[in-house]
């Protein structure tokens, strides 16, 4: 039992320590940006509105969970609303090219990349959404 | 965009549709149009278990040959401009010929997902990203597809397609990936808007009527009820969304 216990507590150890880290991190980049000594990510603004559709602060923690709850809602039920879409997220969020035109997720200017890549974690939404404002939609449009 | 200018530009876009309709449609009987209005899906309200989308494709009126709704349908889904090889490249929809054996006669139609009331891909799907919408119509959730074409193999119509290669040119309104499996989605995101299919649109012959088969004022409706139509495969006993006049 008491080995089993140990065993246990090895395991947990090195995965606590580094979401620890990682807690301390972010505390450090979201809590006092200007801290010296530890590179932080330059996330760009957004290139329309003055506020996001929630609280910045929310927005960073629970950005994941509201794109996740508004996919179920309209792959589903067919609620479409605007607020919570990744197309609205995309059309504020846009990061421009020197050569002005809008940067795909390959590069590293775009503005899911600028934190992703700081925290490594992999996003898959793009292998099937656009990862750019769209200004023509469809054959109607056309 | 406040909430009384969204329900103006809606009344203004629903006034023209049903004026454009008006003057496109074609009268068969009284009362009886081949082109009918989809009514317009406020965005917050979810799909309506009331409805069931449903297609009739008169086979008389479609031209052996013409392909002009298999062409919009790729257009404006995307699947036209992959650049996978053609045998498989994914298609959502296409054009058949039949010949009746004995007597020779010849028909052209459509086919695609028939919207089937049992789906079997939807039966088969080992993860639940094969599903019916509240309103009939069958689509696959991308988010959970494994792509493992299970699918594929139920369907009696042979309407899903698996995508093969990375898709880098993707439209915000039709999300496509490598790795899922995807099909007709009787052009969902134009019905909930009020707006109808691509291939219906773009029918010149105006084949393909599209309604609510649950209300029995709609055309779609009253045509079937006026007039004989098949359903492919009936004895399966699906009880498909699409049905079939003239063959």
């Amino acid at each position: 039992m008491k080995q089993n216990a140990v065993k246990k507590h090895s395991r947990l150890y090195p995965c606590f320590t580094s979401a620890l880290f990682t807690t301390l991190l972010l505390a450090a980049f979201f809590v006092s940006p200007s801290i010296a000594g530890v590179p932080m990510p330059e996330v760009p603004k957004a290139i329309k509105g003055e506020s996001c559709v929630e609280d910045t602060a929310f927005m960073r923690r629970n950005h994941m969970e509201v794109l996740l709850h508004q996919r179920d809602k309209t792959m589903r039920e067919g609620v479409r609303t605007k607020k919570h879409s990744l197309t609205g997220c995309l059309n504020c969020h846009a990061v421009k090219d020197v050569d002005g035109s809008f940067v795909t997720i390959k590069s590293e200017k775009h503005f899911c990349n600028s934190c992703h890549t700081y925290a490594a974690v992999k996003i898959d939404c793009f292998t099937c959404h656009t990862s750019v404002p769209q200004q023509t939609v469809g054959l109607r449009n056309q | 965009m406040s909430k009384s200018e969204e329900n103006t530009t809606d009344i203004q876009r629903r006034k023209v549709l049903v004026a454009g309709a008006a003057a496109a449609g074609v009268t068969l009987v009284p009362g009886v149009m081949m082109i009918e209005v989809a009514q317009a899906k406020p965005d917050a309200e979810s799909a309506s278990r009331s409805v069931r989308w449903g297609m009739l494709i008169d086979s008389n009126k479609c031209k052996s040959g013409c392909d002009d709704c298999v062409s919009a349908c790729g257009k404006e889904n995307g699947w036209a401009k992959d650049k996978t090889p053609m045998s498989q490249k994914p298609q959502w929809m296409r054009k058949v010929n039949l010949k009746h054996k004995a007597t020779g006669k010849e028909a052209s139609l459509p086919m695609m997902c028939q919207h089937c009331e049992k789906p079997p891909c939807v039966d088969v799907c080992p993860t639940g990203a094969s599903f019916k919408r509240t309103d009939g119509i069958v689509l696959v959730d991308k988010h959970t597809c494994i792509g493992c074409r299970y699918c594929m193999m139920a369907c009696p119509y042979k309407a899903r397609s698996f995508v093969h290669e990375v898709i880098e040119d993707h439209d915000s309104y039709m999300p496509r990936g490598m790795g899922t499996v995807e099909s007709c989605t009787m052009c969902v995101h134009r019905v909930d808007k009020g707006e109808l299919p691509a291939c219906v649109e773009s029918c010149k012959e105006k084949a393909i009527l599209f309604g609510d088969l649950n209300d029995p004022n709609s055309d779609i409706a009253k045509r079937l009820k006026e007039y004989p139509s098949r359903q492919i495969r009936a004895d399966l006993r699906l009880n498909t969304g699409v049905s079939y006049e003239g063959i």
